[in-house]
């Protein structure tokens, strides 16, 4: 055995180290281990200062041990090269897991020790832990707002419903495939709008505006159908005399009573609330936004240089307010903006108002994969004769949108992330019904529980879609 | 004549469109005022608002004008962006560094920050803090001191005031440093080009900024002391600091909203410009001889900020619209004092709406073309 140098950890005396070492990282681990979970201060004969730092120092002296590079041993080499590279990084990795070890217990004990489940008032929740039983109670305010208990299922219905109906395209076989994009982009909304006009609503909702989504959708449905030669007059002229049909010809309680099923109440707006309101209006804003961007994108790039300024004014300006301003506008400066005998639901500005902040976002991001393009591929397409629209939709947006996955998804994130700023209008959704919940009487205190709770579902939500982004991105990734 | 109508034909339908929902809205805007008897002006700002603000940084109080409300709210805004502008630099810068760190534990532990922080809606988080963590403080009357001189509490902190004796001359002194530092920066800069030798500028700048400051406290008079917070009695169980600056705990909860849910995009744009500066480059930059140090500052960090930057503003930006939050919370920031207060007291919705939508834009709009001009003079210039 030579001499040992312990200032200079060598491969000679490997295991001499390796033991040393070891025994010491174990002890530090050990220490922290029984003080955070047992209570004990296996040091506490020490001064108090040196008692809180002791850990660290053996540690430190422990993983300095075992620093030996090219010991042969192979999970050694690996732990070495992973947390343990030089002494700074030895004391970042024995922080993390002092940290991580501190934390598990009162984590633990507040989320599932100590708290409550069970009962159904606020005495069962006596404990320091978490009272669980605050949001059994409040489930339902949670997940519909005000909607009535005994309606509910309509919700539960259509959310189903909607999500089956979703789901074709993971079904479809080959020889539908072709029809998927017609259906997700035109027919599937209209489904939803269905849905949630006559069935979650059962009553007048989009009052007004509900003419002007009926009419668009109906005449992109038919415009598939009409020859191309005839399409531009024919979209110049039918939404508008659809439009004029419906809101004079057609009597908006006929339509109502044409779709109302028997027995459904109507449930006004107002009473909407909790997570199914989040997904309501991320839904319907994440169909609207993404036309618009993409047509504000375009426009942004078109050769006509008045709609080009039109567009840029259009983005520079949603993209330069904060939205919660915007849904302030819609609020108030709205309704100053159309004729008094004009009325739009809260819950319907707030959709627009959401759609176009949203809209400026999506165009900017489509038009960087627009510009991502080589020139070579307008060129190309120009050269096989194709026109401006038969190119972007066939050649240039399939390509650019591919490009812009993660940008879209982060867009669409950021949109349901915005979702609770609704409040500035008076509607609850799942953060402001916990505000709601928090500043009831019989309840007061448990303000962690809920925004927990609610940090919890969100973050399930956007962690998945996420995920789902960065599937979709390496599904179509295409080597160019 | 064909082509030409084919030219102009889709931009008067798209101008017509605009202009007919324009005329529009301001017809049926003319309309609906004349029928509620409101009128158009902004004639209100000068008048007196009669509501008082909690928190400001300039004198004010319920008989000055509008305007200067707005002003109040302004600012606030202001203060509180830069606040989490820069916790939220720091912070970004760290964790993305830390994203690229060998060190497996590092790694994953703020990997674990920017997923969790990152995918909780902002309002959540500012809810969180203020209504949920910030409530567990202890009352003024119970708070230990902080290094015994700021003390945090659930009426928030108090920390000392700085009491400047003869400040001007202590601030000309900082203006000068920054000058003079610019000064050598350019002659440096022209002494390595034409003799190619470097002239140590940073040491040569941290001094200035260290020596001239000091000089003037020994020669120019400059005085500084500080106004500890005291624990005073209000009525029998309620007690306050006095003394001091106060920071509001609307102000601590939004700042730290604000930074830590910002600091994981800064964390994202950082990491992706380090990553973006190809491994080539450090390894050329290593072959011919130059220090690990003159690497990262020569070569890595001028590239490798020329792709941090303009995303990073962004976000900066961002942060100064999500301060908009702040209305939920009651700080009485621009969109509380002035969009929410000032708009219910008058009711000159479109006139209120308008000029704080109209701030909003020109402050961004401002920083973005400060970033399209930066953009464009540090853009690679390829032939």
């Amino acid at each position: 055995m030579s001499k040992i140098n312990f200032l200079k950890p060598d491969k000679s005396n490997l295991y001499t180290f390796l033991y040393l070492g070891s025994f010491l990282f174990f002890i530090s681990v050990l220490d922290v281990l029984f003080n955070s979970f047992f209570n004990i201060n296996l040091t506490g004969f020490l001064p108090n200062f040196l008692s809180f730092l002791l850990p660290l120092i053996l540690g430190f002296i422990g993983l300095y041990f075992i620093r030996i590079e090219l010991s042969g041993i192979k999970q050694l080499d690996l732990l070495n090269k992973h947390i343990n590279t030089n002494n700074f990084n030895a004391v970042l990795s024995l922080l993390i897991i002092f940290i991580i070890l501190k934390s598990i217990p009162p984590t633990l004990s507040w989320f599932f020790v100590d708290a409550s489940f069970a009962g159904d008032s606020k005495d069962v929740c006596t404990g320091s832990g978490a009272c669980w039983t605050y949001i059994k109670v409040w489930m339902r305010r949670f997940m519909y707002g005000m909607y009535p208990n005994g309606e509910q299922w309509r919700i539960n219905l259509s959310f189903i419903a909607l999500a089956l109906l979703g789901s074709v395209g993971y079904f479809a076989t080959d020889r539908f495939k072709k029809y998927l994009t017609l259906y997700y982009v035109v027919i599937y909304p209209f489904i939803a709008f269905l849905f949630i006009f006559f069935f979650i609503s059962g009553g007048p909702v989009f009052f007004d505006f509900s003419y002007g989504i009926i009419a668009a959708i109906l005449s992109i449905i038919i415009g598939f159908f009409i020859p191309g030669k005839f399409r531009f007059y024919y979209f110049l002229i039918v939404p508008l005399a659809l439009y004029v049909l419906l809101k004079y010809f057609i009597f908006y309680e006929e339509l109502i009573e044409l779709g109302k099923l028997d027995g459904l109440n109507w449930v006004e707006t107002g009473a909407w609330g909790g997570l199914s309101l989040t997904f309501i209006i991320s839904f319907f804003c994440l169909i609207f936004c993404f036309p618009i961007g993409m047509a504000f994108a375009l426009g942004r790039r078109s050769g006509f240089p008045l709609i080009r300024y039109i567009s840029i004014g259009f983005i520079e300006f949603w993209r330069g307010v904060p939205l919660i301003t915007v849904l302030f506008m819609s609020a108030v400066m709205f309704p100053m903006f159309l004729p008094a005998d004009f009325f739009i639901d809260k819950l319907v500005r707030c959709i627009i108002a959401i759609s176009l902040f949203e809209a400026a976002y999506v165009a900017e991001v489509i038009r960087g994969g627009l510009q991502a393009l080589p020139r070579g591929q307008y060129e190309a397409a120009k050269s096989l004769g194709m026109g401006y629209w038969r190119m972007h939709i066939f050649v240039i947006l399939p390509q650019a949108l591919k490009l812009v996955i993660p940008g879209i998804a982060n867009t669409f994130l950021a949109l349901v992330k915005d979702t609770p700023l609704i409040f500035v209008v008076g509607l609850l959704e799942i953060v402001g019904m916990l505000n709601l919940a928090k500043t009831n009487p019989e309840w007061l205190g448990f303000a962690m529980e809920g925004y927990v709770f609610a940090a919890i579902i969100f973050w399930i939500i956007c962690y998945a879609m996420s995920k789902y982004s960065y599937n979709l991105e390496e599904k179509y990734k295409t080597d160019r | 004549m064909n082509f030409k109508l084919k030219d102009i034909g889709p931009q008067l339908i798209t101008v017509l469109a605009v202009v007919l929902v324009f005329g529009f809205f301001t017809y049926n805007a003319q309309v609906n005022m004349e029928n509620r008897g409101i009128d158009f002006g902004y004639g209100f700002l000068s008048q007196e608002s009669s509501f008082d603000v909690q928190f400001s940084l300039i004198e004010y109080d319920g008989s000055h004008s509008y305007f200067r409300a707005y002003l109040v709210g302004l600012l606030n805004t202001i203060l509180v962006s830069v606040i989490g502008i820069i916790l939220a630099t720091i912070l970004g810068v760290i964790v993305g560094i830390a994203r690229l760190s060998p060190n497996y534990l590092i790694n994953k532990f703020a990997a674990f920050y920017v997923e969790f922080f990152r995918n909780i809606p902002l309002l959540l988080q500012i809810f969180f803090w203020y209504f949920a963590a910030l409530r567990a403080l202890p009352l003024p009357q119970d708070a230990e001191p902080m290094f015994g001189i700021s003390f945090l509490t659930i009426k928030g902190l108090f920390v000392p005031a700085f009491i400047w004796q003869n400040f001007n001359v202590f601030f000309y002194s900082i203006v000068a440093a920054i000058i003079a530092i610019i000064v050598i920066r350019i002659h440096a800069k022209k002494k390595q080009e034409t003799l190619g030798k470097q002239t140590p500028v940073l040491f040569i700048s941290i001094g200035l900024l260290l020596i001239l400051p000091l000089l003037s406290f020994l020669i120019g008079g400059v005085r500084l002391s500080f106004e500890i917070p005291v624990l005073k009695q209000l009525a029998t169980t309620s007690f306050i600091y006095e003394g001091g600056v106060s920071l509001p705990p609307e102000l601590i909860a939004l700042a730290l909203s604000l930074s830590l849910y910002t600091a994981t995009f800064i964390a994202e744009c950082v990491r992706a410009g380090i990553q973006g500066v190809g491994k080539g480059q450090k390894e050329a930059a290593a072959s011919i001889g130059l220090t690990p140090n003159q690497v990262l500052k020569l070569v890595i960090m001028p590239q490798a900020l020329r792709i941090i930057i303009p995303p990073t503003t962004n976000q900066y930006l961002n942060l100064t619209k999500n301060s908009s939050l702040a209305a939920a919370i009651a700080y009485p920031d621009l969109v509380l004092v002035f969009a929410g207060t000032a708009l219910m007291q008058t009711g000159k919705a479109i006139e209120i709406v308008s000029i704080t939508m109209f701030t909003y834009l020109s402050l961004s709009i401002s920083i973005s073309i400060l970033m399209n001009w930066y953009n464009k003079k540090i853009a690679i210039q390829e032939k």
